[in-house]
């Protein structure tokens, strides 16, 4: 395997990525990633000089709305999911600061 | 020798847009509404929701650029920019970081050694967070996303400004041009306008930047200069003592004037921004940016030279007024109504600054109407209501939008012009007051003031004074 | 005849012609569902009653005269990952378990338009991520050809309700060929369409950029009537495209002569089934016999666009499901002493191993110091990849070619290999990466008795001669 994933990388991805890990689980993500990521080394053979990267494939542009109020008070259908609501607002653990 | 530092400091001003409604949804951005009350699927990041953007967010971040000498990117895009935070609903906020819509212009600063540019690396266009708030009861954090999708755009400034001073002019022409052009009300205490300050010193004459930090949350001017002079010091500090400056973000606390690190090892600040594929790209025509170069307002310069040529009003008075746009609304829109500009840039120069200033307000946040300044400027010229009448009628026009003519009907404050009533008000206070008209016809002049405001006091003030004095005049001398 | 043999077209004329209601065509589905269902588990929620009382609605209006449509009073069932007003929507995650959409998915909202008939939410792979509808947090689905192989997927559960008889027709989505492989696998239709043909508001996305819903039907038209149904220009979907053919039943015509049909070699090669390989080549006869003209060719880079796909798909990925976090919807954990906590352990727990991995990766191949080396890097293997579709079509009407390397494979056969997994979707992922509509047509069986599919690709907006050929196929094939 060309690609080695090292504990730090794994726990930096799963800080980013706002997943926990058990070893086992950790053990396991290396190894995928790594294979993975062998595999899409496969595009290094690819020549892209001068390529422009594709992000949209249609040169669809300037896609706007105009600037006048469409919707309503919809708060109980925005909160009906929560999972902590309190005065018309969503619940969360304590933020800093 | 102690060592010579000098500080550079460098600012991203956000600036919420007066659009209508979001940048991504047609929610609307009204300020005041109930906690979640101006939410939809979208500004909530609700499974399966799109966003569209708003027309005239590009068209105010293009206004703005062309009024700060940028150059207008013709093809611009829209980047994610990942982070989790419950105030940001989809834990990604949509901005521009590898195409922003504006570059490389500045604007032009006055300092004490004279004139000076500042430049503007880029603007860009964003959303805005919600709100969290803390509750006490609990000990959770509540989100209201009213403000979640307001749009936004960031100036971020080369690190040209070397003192408080200079961040501050910087901060007041951005917020003049912006206030002109009718894309922001700017406001810093409502958090319309807010400023992070990237700092680092250096020794005097040093060629390479020193380590800078970013300090957020400062909501006034008072709290910016407060903050520089605070990060200037202990970065002074660290450098003396040997030690290093961390590059890092910093929150300012302005009731204890200190700042701390935002550090947690679960921020990586990592952002891993890549193009936005819900959204297409924004192509931006010659075409269009002349019609937006033909929609915009009259900027400062510009009213400052008509004013001169259109109105016989003092230098100074100009240069107060048209210093924040809404109060120059003002003063044009009543001129229109009653013609008398001298008379409106009075009432301006004199009255409102003093209440401004007596009670901590901008220019910002006048409230009364220029048809009921116009109104009280009638009355006075038509000597309905005398001028300490007018003050006091003022005062509640200032607090309130009261209409001056029904307010003075209502209160019974017109000035009495019924010169029988006045004559028969003036006997009897000759009548009561002997010693007076005594000492006044010995030839003590001062009495006939005392007699003047005895009269007044028992007209309730609703008497024309110069009427009054006439009078007692002649029926004393009778 | 039993009222589950007709096609969705055929339901609804019966239903216009008041031979039966719409209410007994919801019985049949249920009473089917009611059989079949505990060994099958096409569908995650079933809503009988208000299919039931959704059933009364249409029929009024079909007696009414207001709903005439092709598909009028006919049972849908709908992917799990499009957003149903007021039907629990779970994209088969655990993360998901308990979310009720206060909107439906715009395709969604224009089938209902067409009197469609809603009467549930079928299983998937846990976010559209996979090949074999195993991944859900709802268990497995069967395939109803034979339970002891997986339907593929991610739209399993829809591919196999529709060979079922558990609804007439559905809506899955397609991001690397999760229409098209269980399609086949499941011996029906699958259709993919152009990029922005059908809105993509309200369905739940993985790879904005790739994903696609389009319809699994029991033949070509009622393919097309469904396509034709759900297409249309969304104001509220900035990548939604403004057409105006989308009149595409007018495409059922059973002609194909003059036709230039090609055959990318790079799709016959090692790692093909045998079996597969003959009833793909012997579709491609049929639709010759009809007046086509085939030619095989090189179409190149086909091995680059698993990697670059990948990298696509799960960077998106794991930037889409950020979302879900325990704040606004969905699963919260039990146990979170402060904020991180809280958002660690809810994903955790909420997603399961496959849709790890995939953010894993994703968010590995964003982050500072990989984005160039990688995601750009894709972008432009994408665009190349553009560039080879865009030469063969300056040739060919049509690419014709098989859609998976074998037929369904046995249930707990692929999750053990995840990269194995990913290189089974080799005949399907170019065409998302370049945007192109594609149709997966039942073209016989194995030795098994497995289903083996036929896919016919398509330029950008050539969805009709796609439906034409697809349809030419289909009545001449051998039993019809």
């Amino acid at each position: 395997m060309a690609n080695i994933i090292d504990d730090a990388t794994i726990d930096y991805v799963g800080i980013l990525a706002k997943l926990a890990l058990s070893d086992e689980e950790k053990e396991q993500a290396k190894k995928d990633m790594g294979r993975m990521l062998d595999y899409i080394d496969k595009l290094g053979e690819l020549d892209t000089e001068g390529v422009e990267p594709m992000t949209h494939l249609f040169p669809v542009q300037n896609v706007f709305r105009e600037d006048v109020v469409t919707n309503g008070d919809d708060r109980d259908s925005m909160l009906k999911n929560a999972p902590g609501e309190k005065n018309g607002m969503f619940v969360v653990p304590k933020t800093i600061g | 020798m102690a060592r010579e530092y000098e500080t550079v400091i460098g600012l991203e001003v956000h600036v919420e847009l007066a659009t209508k409604t979001k940048i991504f949804c047609g929610c609307t951005t009204a300020f005041g509404g109930a906690p979640n009350t101006h939410t939809c699927p979208v500004c909530t990041g609700m499974p399966g929701s799109l966003p569209v953007l708003n027309k005239q967010v590009v068209e105010y971040a293009m206004a703005v650029g062309l009024a700060t000498n940028c150059n207008i990117t013709r093809h611009c895009k829209f980047d994610r920019k990942n982070y989790f935070y419950p105030d940001n609903p989809q834990n990604y906020q949509i901005s521009q970081l590898y195409l922003p819509i504006c570059r490389d212009g500045y604007v032009e600063i006055e300092t004490e050694e004279g004139s000076k540019r500042v430049g503007i690396h880029e603007i860009h266009m964003e959303e805005d967070a919600g709100k969290l708030i803390h509750d006490e009861d609990t000990n959770c954090s509540l989100v209201d996303y009213n403000r979640s999708g307001v749009p936004l755009i960031e100036i971020v400034s080369e690190p040209d400004m070397r003192s408080a001073e200079e961040v501050i002019a910087y901060l007041e022409k951005l917020r003049l041009i912006i206030q002109y052009l009718g894309a922001s009300d700017c406001k810093l205490q409502e958090g319309s306008m807010r400023a992070d300050v990237n700092l680092s010193v250096r020794e005097v004459g040093a060629k390479e930047y020193g380590t800078r930090t970013e300090m957020k949350n400062l909501n006034s001017f008072r709290a910016i200069a407060r903050a520089i002079a605070g990060e200037r010091s202990r970065q002074i500090a660290l450098l003396e003592a040997g030690e290093a400056v961390i590059q890092e973000t910093r929150r300012w606390d302005d009731a204890k004037e200190t700042s701390y690190a935002m550090r947690s090892k679960e921020d990586a600040q990592d952002y891993r921004y890549f193009p936005d594929p819900d959204l297409t790209p924004v192509y931006i025509s010659d075409a269009w940016i002349e019609e937006v170069k033909g929609r915009q307002p009259e900027l400062r310069t510009e009213k400052m030279k008509r004013y001169k040529e259109e109105f016989d009003i003092p230098d100074y008075d100009i240069e107060i007024i048209t210093g924040s746009k809404h109060m120059a609304d003002i003063f044009e829109a009543c001129v229109a109504i009653c013609n008398q500009p001298k008379k409106v840039s009075n009432w301006l120069m004199v009255e409102t600054l003093r209440l401004l200033k007596e009670k901590e307000m901008d220019p910002e946040d006048i409230r009364f109407s220029p048809e009921n300044l116009a109104k009280l400027i009638g009355l006075t010229e038509q000597k309905v209501i005398n001028s300490t009448v007018a003050k006091e009628v003022f005062e509640v026009m200032f607090d309130s939008d009261v209409d001056p003519e029904k307010y003075v009907e209502e209160k019974g404050l017109r000035t009495v012009n019924d010169e029988g009533a006045l004559r028969k008000t003036i006997e009897e206070v000759i009548a009561a007051n002997p010693q007076s008209v005594e000492d006044y016809k010995n030839g003590k002049d001062k009495a006939i003031g005392f007699l003047v405001g005895q009269t007044m006091k028992a007209m309730k003030g609703k008497a024309d004074p110069a009427s009054v004095n006439a009078l007692l005049k002649e029926l004393l001398n009778s | 005849m039993n009222i589950l043999d007709y096609t969705a077209v055929e339901l609804s004329d019966r239903i216009k012609k008041g031979e039966i209601k719409v209410a007994e065509a919801v019985e049949a589905v249920f009473a089917r569902i009611d059989e079949q269902e505990e060994t099958l588990n096409c569908y995650i929620t079933l809503e009988k009653e208000k299919a039931l009382a959704r059933a009364g609605e249409v029929q009024k209006q079909i007696d009414e005269g207001t709903l005439t449509g092709p598909l009028a009073g006919v049972p849908f069932a709908i992917k799990d990952n499009l957003c149903t007003e007021g039907i629990r929507t779970t994209c088969a995650s655990k993360i998901l378990s308990n979310f009720v959409p206060a909107y439906s998915a715009e395709a969604v909202a224009n089938l209902e338009r067409a009197g469609a008939v809603i009467i549930g939410k079928t299983n998937m792979d846990e976010f559209a991520m996979g090949s074999t509808t195993e991944t859900s947090y709802f268990g497995d689905t069967r395939n109803p050809k034979d339970t002891e192989h997986v339907p593929g997927g991610s739209s399993g559960g829809s591919a196999a309700a529709v060979a079922a008889g558990e609804c007439f027709a559905a809506l899955g989505s397609d991001t690397g060929g999760s229409i098209r492989q269980p399609a086949s696998h499941c011996g029906v239709v699958g259709m993919k369409p152009t990029y922005g043909t059908v809105s993509r508001y309200g369905l739940v996305a993985y790879a904005s950029s790739l994903d696609q819903i389009g319809p699994l039907t029991k033949d070509v038209t009622d393919c097309a009537a469904v396509l034709e149904a759900i297409a249309s220009h969304d104001a509220k979907d900035s990548t939604s495209m403004m057409r105006e053919d989308t009149d595409f039943t007018l495409a059922l015509v059973k002609d194909v002569k003059g036709m230039r049909i090609g055959i990318p070699k790079d799709y016959f090669t090692e790692g093909l089934d045998s079996e597969v390989k003959e009833a793909v080549l012997a579709a491609a006869k049929v639709l010759e016999a009809q007046g086509a003209v085939l030619e095989e060719f090189d179409l190149s880079l086909v091995e680059y666009a698993i990697p670059a796909y990948y990298t696509i798909a799960m960077a998106e990925a794991s930037s889409n499901l950020e979302r879900f976090d325990g704040v606004k919807y969905g699963y919260r954990t039990e146990d979170a002493k402060d904020l991180h906590a809280m958002y660690k352990k809810s994903r955790s727990e909420g997603f399961g191993a496959e849709v790890k991995r995939r953010i894993m990766l994703g968010s590995f191949v964003l982050s500072s110091g990989y984005y160039d080396a990688y995601y750009l890097k894709a972008l432009k293997a994408k665009a190349l990849i553009k560039k080879a579709f865009d030469h063969a079509f300056a040739k060919y009407d049509l690419i014709l070619g098989p859609v998976a390397p074998t037929t369904a494979p046995k249930l707990g056969e692929s999750l053990s290999d995840p990269l194995k997994m990913y290189l089974s979707d080799i005949y399907t992922i170019a065409v998302n990466l370049a945007g192109l509509p594609a149709i997966s047509v039942p073209c016989g069986e194995d030795k098994k008795g497995l289903p083996i599919g036929l896919q016919l690709i398509g330029d950008c907006f050539a969805e009709k001669k796609l439906i034409q050929a697809a349809y030419t196929y289909e009545q001449c094939k051998e039993g019809n």
